[in-house]
């Protein structure tokens, strides 16, 4: 287990953490989650001895890490930049760690090629990293940390810097490795969709803060505040409460409790069809449906709807 | 197109026109001069005594100033491209004051500290007018060089590499030798070339401190001074083609020592 206690540290006048606390169980996947500035990246850093935290301490299996170096700590480390050795091939940028703690160049040799099988990149042990591609090169980065065989595996935004689509792979494969390597590992991410579609546990950050932790599922349905709903997905305002648009429920003639709204504007997205109101009084509303449910209720623009909060998942506004 | 094309022409001729004229006709003509008798009379006035002296003081003289200053080059960058610590805009500004100076009063400086009468005038070797002034003098001008080239790349590359490394179990003495200095390795050659350059073809600084004495602190800059002066014009030739072949071979065993300019 990595336990953060009452951990602050400011740069200058700016606190990027304000005394946080955090356990991240042996062999999770757990995102720090949080919009820039939010000290996700300041955490992680902190875990791994790249940053000294102002108070606080930090212990990392059993034992109290917050003095100890990086280079004693047993972590592995994946940048956003790759931060590969420009200098060196793939061969000698995964061995890297191995070589300097003196293994046996039999052994050194052999762990490379199984680990560049693993993340999918053997035959390329003669490149240098600038005949790599982006994700290449990260995938790289991830076989130079898993090396040392750290207890603990930080990646602190590692599919930032890469396309979408290459992304949205390497975020599945990130999570197959994880199921087959079981290191525990805390994953550095601004995006949502990233950290719900891997993570056992998020941490959802904001201004120094940790906001709230839990299961994908669980912050999702039960968000503790209007900034976590608002980070985990997209909200609508109704009456006094924020809910999801697909919580929004319409109907042609007037409803006890609903709301009376003019349609602006119809999107179809495929399946889903997002409609856009204007609720007396109170200003737009999003709501979404199915393209069967949009089909029932014929809507066009200017036609009058009332609109009801349906959905179990709302905080007030 | 036309237009274009011919403005191009014509800024490449002003270009390469003007570098002809300040450069390559100069030392052209220094080496047509200087072979303009035969080899043998060059060979002649660069093996007389006083000339294998200079020439032997010259590289001696670099061979402490340009290592010195490597060592001193890299830390100082490293001190500004990584450290954080007050007083740094002061230290960056020091380290520009040989550029600033004229190297005819940093020469007189050095008399007035290390002189007869000087604040360190008694100390048990001589100086002023010794090998010690010369080498002093010829450090002092060569001091930007190496932390001018590699600081700049030294932020250019970041602190992520280095940082990796050290995740990885790397202390800083083998991360500066495994990470640190092959980046920025061709900082530091171009550093050291150009203080080779500077400490074999220093002249002001050096001429102040040296006393001039033929055969012991006359250094090839100064023989080839001594020589124009006594009217001795292929002599001086010689000598300068001398130097001017020093400075090459610097540069060549530069690129041999590294092969590999990857586009990084």
């Amino acid at each position: 287990m990595i336990a953060v206690r009452d951990v602050r540290k400011s740069f200058g006048d700016f606190v990027a953490l304000d005394n946080v606390s955090l356990e991240i169980p042996d062999g999770s996947l757990t995102s720090l989650l949080g919009p820039s500035g939010s000290g996700k990246s300041t955490l992680l850093r902190i875990i791994a001895g790249l940053e000294e935290p102002d108070q606080g301490t930090v212990e990392i299996h059993g034992d109290d890490a917050t003095r100890v170096p990086p280079q004693r700590r047993g972590i592995g480390f994946v940048f956003q930049h790759y931060a590969a050795f420009k200098h060196m091939t793939v061969r000698d940028n995964v061995a890297f760690g191995m070589k300097i703690r003196k293994q046996p160049k039999q052994r050194v040799q052999e762990r490379v090629d199984e680990l560049l099988e693993v993340v999918g990149l053997a035959g390329y042990q003669q490149r240098y990293p600038n005949q790599l591609s982006g994700g290449q090169r990260q995938r790289m980065a991830l076989a130079r940390a898993l090396a040392v065989e750290p207890r603990v595996l930080l990646l602190d935004e590692p599919f930032g810097a890469l396309d979408a689509k290459v992304r949205a792979e390497l975020r599945e494969w990130l999570r197959r490795l994880h199921d087959e390597v079981h290191v525990t590992t805390v994953l550095v991410t601004h995006d949502q969709e990233e950290a719900m579609t891997v993570s056992d546990h998020i941490a959802v950050m904001d201004h120094g803060r940790i906001e709230q932790v839990g299961g994908p599922v669980e912050l999702y349905d039960r968000p503790a505040n209007p900034f976590v709903m608002s980070f985990l997905g997209p909200v609508s305002k109704v009456g006094e409460r924020l809910v999801r648009p697909h919580d929004i429920t319409l109907s042609l003639t007037p409803d006890d409790c609903g709301q009376q709204a003019t349609v602006t504007r119809v999107v179809h997205l495929g399946f889903e069809v997002r409609v856009e109101l204007e609720v007396e009084g109170e200003g737009s509303v999003s709501a979404q449906m199915t393209r069967y449910e949009a089909e029932q209720l014929e809507l066009v623009e200017q036609d009058v709807v009332w609109v009801r909060a349906t959905g179990r998942t709302a905080v007030p506004a | 197109m036309t237009v274009d094309r011919r403005w191009r022409i014509t800024l490449r001729t002003v270009a390469l026109g003007y570098l002809a004229l300040l450069l390559v006709i100069p030392i052209g003509l220094v080496f047509y001069r200087t072979f303009e008798h035969g080899v043998m009379a060059v060979w002649d006035s660069v093996t007389t005594p006083a000339a294998i002296s200079a020439f032997w003081l010259t590289i001696t003289v670099t061979l402490i100033a340009v290592p010195l200053n490597t060592i001193f080059g890299v830390l100082c960058a490293l001190a500004l491209a990584r450290g954080r610590f007050r007083g740094k805009p002061i230290l960056n500004a020091i380290i520009d004051l040989p550029f600033a100076i004229s190297p005819v009063v940093i020469g007189l400086a050095l008399v007035l500290v290390y002189g007869r009468g000087g604040w360190l005038g008694d100390l048990p070797f001589q100086v002023i007018f010794a090998v010690p002034g010369i080498v002093l003098a010829t450090i002092f001008v060569s001091v930007p060089f190496v932390v001018r080239e590699v600081t700049p790349v030294l932020m250019e590359i970041g602190d992520e590499q280095e940082q990796a490394a050290s995740t990885l179990g790397a202390n800083r003495w083998q991360t500066f030798w495994r990470i640190t200095l092959p980046a920025i390795r061709w900082g530091v050659a171009y550093g050291i070339v150009l203080s080779v350059a500077r400490c074999i073809g220093e002249f002001g600084a050096v001429s102040v401190v040296s006393g001039k004495i033929s055969g012991e602190t006359e250094t090839l800059t100064l023989l080839v001074e001594e020589r124009f002066q006594n009217f001795d014009l292929a002599g001086a030739y010689a000598a300068s083609a001398l130097l001017a072949l020093i400075a090459l071979g610097t540069l060549l065993a530069m690129t041999k020592i590294n092969p590999r300019r990857d586009d990084e």
